[in-house]
């Protein structure tokens, strides 16, 4: 069965074919993405959004243009969207309620969204980086949402502990996964809905919330309103949305989403974070964010002149351990300096970074940045590929023509 | 699923200021309106174009057997091979 609701905002959907798609023209996508991903991505505006790249309309998923990752904090109209099932409800506040309970709790519990905001507050400056962000540049290519850079932000996210939730419901000591649901959910009642758990010992931590507000407005809709999970470290597909329901689990949750969906294969990254009680002979669920970082100016292709300084610039994350150094080299990774950090807003955060050279020769050049954390990882260079397209890392490149 | 389409022609009428979703013009060849009939009601059309043309035939093979074994696509096995005989030729490698 298809119901109702899910046609609120895709009425029409895929209906009528008269017109071609505009804007993809003016978009600087890079070349390394499917050919047909270049053709149909355009600029595009959902509600309340600025124009962002639309990979697809329904369920909605926009990436963030690199332009407006040159500061440490995301805008929230800038933010990328990503949706997994198309059944996406607007959640009416007072009528909205937070159960909390399972075969892992003593109890069961249920609150309000005023509730939760009496609750004692905690605010955390965290990357939401989806798993498959830059998927599109895997060659050979892989199938998914084919993202580019941008399928990632900052924000500043407020709420309240998740552990002091769970505390209302009282966690056994058999508790190993917590299980969170969300309002949205699939078109047909045959799809499985987009449902995740996290580890009892990561679900305890001081950083992890159900957050309400977003860089200090209400959790937009697009972003989860009322109330989402934060999970700072870790890629986004655990960062449930307009979350109605946590459960203490006493077994591992077997359902689509946790397997075989969201898997990367055992020992391929350099990870500390594990999954255990997912864990399979071959492979593991997704856990924290590899280190990584972006050139964000100036972007590729653009002319610069001999003899003119040039500032590049960026930002570098890691799964929470903190930045220790970005490197910047300008002669195509022969010689490497250390580029100065901006502003630290905490570990979890985008960390800037700037660094200044000056062109001495006309012609192609090129410029690359590569960050290393505080337990001592950096990005690779060569892809780590894998099936599901997740934790592309590789130093990211841009050539320049210099004239 | 062949219902969806009265219905979501009705809430168009409804509900005309959600609509923001443009058209995505597939390829115009045998199969093209199972392909639309069939896939859209779930997500839109641009999930095929963005995904191409880089698949061969048993990946595409793969994906359409994913929507239905997985993900529940109420798609019989005759439409089913006419989907995929088209993905091949239109949006494959």
């Amino acid at each position: 069965m298809l119901t109702r609701r899910h046609f609120v905002r895709t009425a029409g959907a895929g209906l009528a074919l008269g017109g071609a798609g505009i804007g993809a023209a003016a978009l600087e996508l890079p070349r390394a993405l499917p050919e047909g991903l270049r053709n149909s991505a355009m600029l595009d505006a959902l509600p309340g959004k600025k124009p962002l790249i639309k990979l697809s309309y329904r369920p909605p998923n926009y990436e963030t243009p690199i332009e407006y990752f040159r500061t440490a904090i995301t805008p929230n109209d800038a933010f990328f969207v990503r949706y997994h099932l198309a059944g996406i409800p607007e959640v009416d506040a007072k009528t909205w309620k937070l159960s909390v309970g399972g075969d892992g709790a003593n109890g069961q519990a249920e609150i309000t969204l005023d509730e939760l905001k009496r609750m004692p507050a905690a605010e955390v400056a965290a990357v939401n980086l989806c798993s498959g962000n830059r998927r599109g540049l895997f060659e050979p290519h892989v199938p998914g949402v084919e993202w580019g850079y941008g399928a990632m932000g900052c924000a500043r996210w407020k709420g309240a502990r998740l552990k002091d939730l769970l505390d209302k419901a009282g966690l056994k000591k058999e508790a190993i996964e917590i299980l969170f649901d969300g309002a949205d959910g699939p078109v047909s009642d045959k799809t499985p809905d987009f449902i995740k758990s996290i580890p009892t010992w990561k679900a305890i931590e001081d950083t992890t919330l159900i957050a309400y507000e977003m860089n200090g407005e209400p959790l937009p809709h697009l972003h989860g309103f009322p109330a989402r999970l934060i999970v700072p470290g870790w890629t986004g597909t655990y960062w449930m949305k307009h979350v109605t329901s946590i459960k203490a689990l006493t077994k591992p949750e077997s359902s689509f989403w946790m397997n075989p969906a969201y898997r990367i294969p055992l020992g391929k990254f350099p990870l500390v974070a594990r999954f255990t009680s997912q864990e399979t002979a071959v492979n593991t669920p997704i856990t924290e964010i590899v280190v990584n970082s972006l050139i964000t100016n100036p972007l590729d292709g653009a002319g610069v002149k001999v003899g003119a300084p040039v500032t590049v610039g960026g930002i570098a994350w890691d799964g929470g351990y903190g930045i220790n150094a970005v490197e910047v080299s300008s002669d195509g990774g022969k010689t490497w300096t250390t580029a100065p950090l901006g502003q630290d807003l905490g570990r979890f955060a985008f960390r800037t970074y700037s660094s200044t050279f000056t062109p001495t020769a006309r012609g192609k050049q090129v410029v690359m940045a590569r960050a290393s954390n505080k337990i001592g990882q950096t990005q690779t260079t060569e892809l780590i590929h894998n099936p599901a397209g997740y934790h592309h890392n590789v130093v990211h490149a841009v050539t320049l023509n210099v004239s | 699923m062949r219902a969806i389409f009265p219905v979501i022609a009705a809430l168009a009428v409804a509900l005309p200021a959600a609509a923001e979703e443009k058209p995505v013009e597939l390829k115009k060849a045998p199969g093209v309106e199972k392909v639309e009939g069939n896939c859209s009601g779930c997500h839109s059309l641009d999930y095929i174009v963005m995904n191409s043309p880089f698949p061969n035939a048993a990946l595409w093979d793969a994906e359409v057997t994913k929507m239905i074994k997985a993900f529940g696509a109420p798609i019989s096995d005759a439409d089913a091979k006419v989907i995929a005989d088209y993905l091949k030729r239109n949006y494959g490698s």
